[in-house]
């Protein structure tokens, strides 16, 4: 059982071909800068972002624990060991996406890819999903559904099936791959997310194991 | 797919609940086995040919091992619902996933358990089956690799070699540890006999993967799925792997393949005895 809604983070309709923009890049960190006075030193931090909805607001699908051990331990853990890892590198000051792209490096991970990725993972996922979600998209999101899966509910079939086989930890996705102009459904390892592959995330769900382990325990085993 | 013979294994392993006859002349193939009957436990496959007479076939599968230990001798260090769950559904879950995938492929009948996980390892191009077969093998060696007051420190040879290769226990135990912590996403860390360098290491591995498939020897496992520990621990991961090396490792376990193993691998200088 899977809490799955409409991104609440696409406010505006979407238009082809998708602006470059749509990386908005103050959207997903808040990069705070500071000056030191007299310095003339400029850092960078990543601050940890709360989820658009208070920790008890999805219960009972997602639990007010499971947040609080979700965002407020790993989620946070992720900031504060990347906050760590670029302090006094070239990294600091870059926007969350540029590291995440720069330290892909192209499939040859860096260390503070894990953590960037999987900060950026988290505030994506905890956007994704809202109080009383669920149900059907409409308008165009549904009509390119229709048109890429052939009905929501092959959709639905397809997203659930990529989330229940990613083998060990990753993350199931709804993507617009912008080379083939149309909608997929991709899963991918531990931190790995489309933007790496110059897809369009647009929905995603977690599936480590840590978010799973209540639905294991209370529900079964079923992903 | 062509496999190789599973007749000639080095490892030699009971896989989990039946006996498997090694014949050494038997090429793997779609075609019937034919060991020798006296071997007890062999279930013999039978083609549809011979069974014009309404005679159900016979399959050989895997079973599922339980720890050699009730599932709440662990407590309090890991606690019985932890095995229940890990052990009772996600371990159970692998074997009958893993039956359920050579029951449509039964070329792969009739190996041991590691040879198994070697072919459908494939040199790095893992069959769709190796998940399966890995985890459930990886599990059997974890349950084992744990005891009711466990920790403490190895004695005699295989602390001698540890001392040998990582300087010191304690430094063997930081080592140990920090692959443990550092090992992203879902894996396993283990401390192995390598055959070629002659010399223990700490290796870890993600997913399913184990040293078998670059044939090294297995000495102890440490899971790190998250699974293993979450309902514990929940995020603590360094507390779960202190309180393994201190409460949990069966040092008893390890020797016991060290000794093994040293069957394999020849680890001193060859006393040649002067006349």
């Amino acid at each position: 059982m899977v809490a799955i809604a409409v991104a609440a983070g696409i406010t505006t309709p979407l238009t082809f071909p998708l602006f470059p923009g749509f990386r908005r890049s103050s959207r997903s960190s808040q990069l705070r800068m500071s000056q030191k006075a007299g310095h003339g030193v400029i850092t960078g931090k990543f601050e940890l972002r709360p989820p658009p909805y208070p920790l008890d607001a999805l219960e009972p699908h997602m639990s007010r624990s499971t947040f609080e051990y979700h965002w407020g331990k790993h989620h946070r853990a992720y900031v504060d060991n990347l906050n760590k890892q670029i302090a006094g590198t070239e990294l600091t000051g870059k926007t969350l996406e540029d590291v995440i792209v720069a330290t892909y490096n192209s499939g040859n991970l860096l260390p503070p890819f894990n953590n960037a990725a999987q900060v950026w993972n988290h505030d994506f996922f905890w956007e994704s999903m809202k109080p009383g979600g669920g149900g059907k998209p409409s308008g165009e999101i549904l009509d390119l559904i229709n048109r890429d899966f052939g009905s929501f509910e092959e959709f639905a079939k397809e997203f659930k099936t990529a989330a229940a086989t990613q083998f060990g930890s990753g993350w199931a996705w709804l993507v617009y791959k912008d080379k083939d102009k149309k909608l997929a459904v991709v899963q991918s390892p531990n931190a790995v997310n489309p933007l790496v592959l110059d897809q369009v995330p647009l929905l995603t769900v977690d599936v480590w194991e840590v978010i799973n382990q209540k639905f294991s325990v209370v529900h079964s085993l079923r992903r | 797919m062509s496999l190789s013979s599973c007749g000639s294994s080095s490892i030699c392993s009971l896989s989990s609940g039946i006996l498997v006859a090694n014949d050494p002349s038997s090429k793997l193939s779609k075609r019937r086995f034919t060991p020798s009957i006296s071997q007890p436990g062999w279930k013999q496959r039978r083609d549809s040919s011979d069974n014009n007479r309404g005679v159900s076939k016979v399959f050989g599968y895997y079973g599922l091992k339980s720890p050699p230990y009730k599932l709440d001798a662990l407590e309090p260090y890991m606690s019985q619902r932890t095995l229940e769950v890990h052990w009772g559904l996600h371990h159970r879950g692998y074997v009958e996933a893993l039956n359920k995938q050579l029951e449509k492929n039964d070329s792969l009948y009739g190996c041991t358990m590691d040879e198994l996980i070697k072919v459908l390892y494939n040199n790095g191009n893992p069959f769709p089956e190796f998940n399966d077969a890995a985890q459930v093998w990886n599990h059997d060696f974890f349950w084992e690799s744990m005891q009711p007051g466990g920790g403490d420190m190895p004695t005699l040879g295989l602390l001698q070699q540890i001392e040998k290769d990582f300087g010191s226990f304690t430094n063997f135990k930081e080592k140990f540890t920090e692959a443990a912590l550092t090992l992203f996403g879902s894996g396993w860390v283990w401390l192995v006999l390598k055959r070629e360098a002659k010399c223990l290491a700490i290796i870890k591995t993600s997913n399913s993967i184990n040293p078998l498939v670059w044939n090294d020897i297995p000495i102890t496992s440490l899971d790190m799925w998250e699974h293993a520990y979450y309902l514990d621990y929940r995020n603590d991961k360094a507390k779960y792997v202190n309180t393994f090396m201190n409460h949990l490792v069966s040092w008893n376990a390890a020797a016991v393949r060290m000794v093994r193993a040293q069957a394999f691998v020849n680890l001193g200088e060859p006393k040649i005895p002067v006349a």
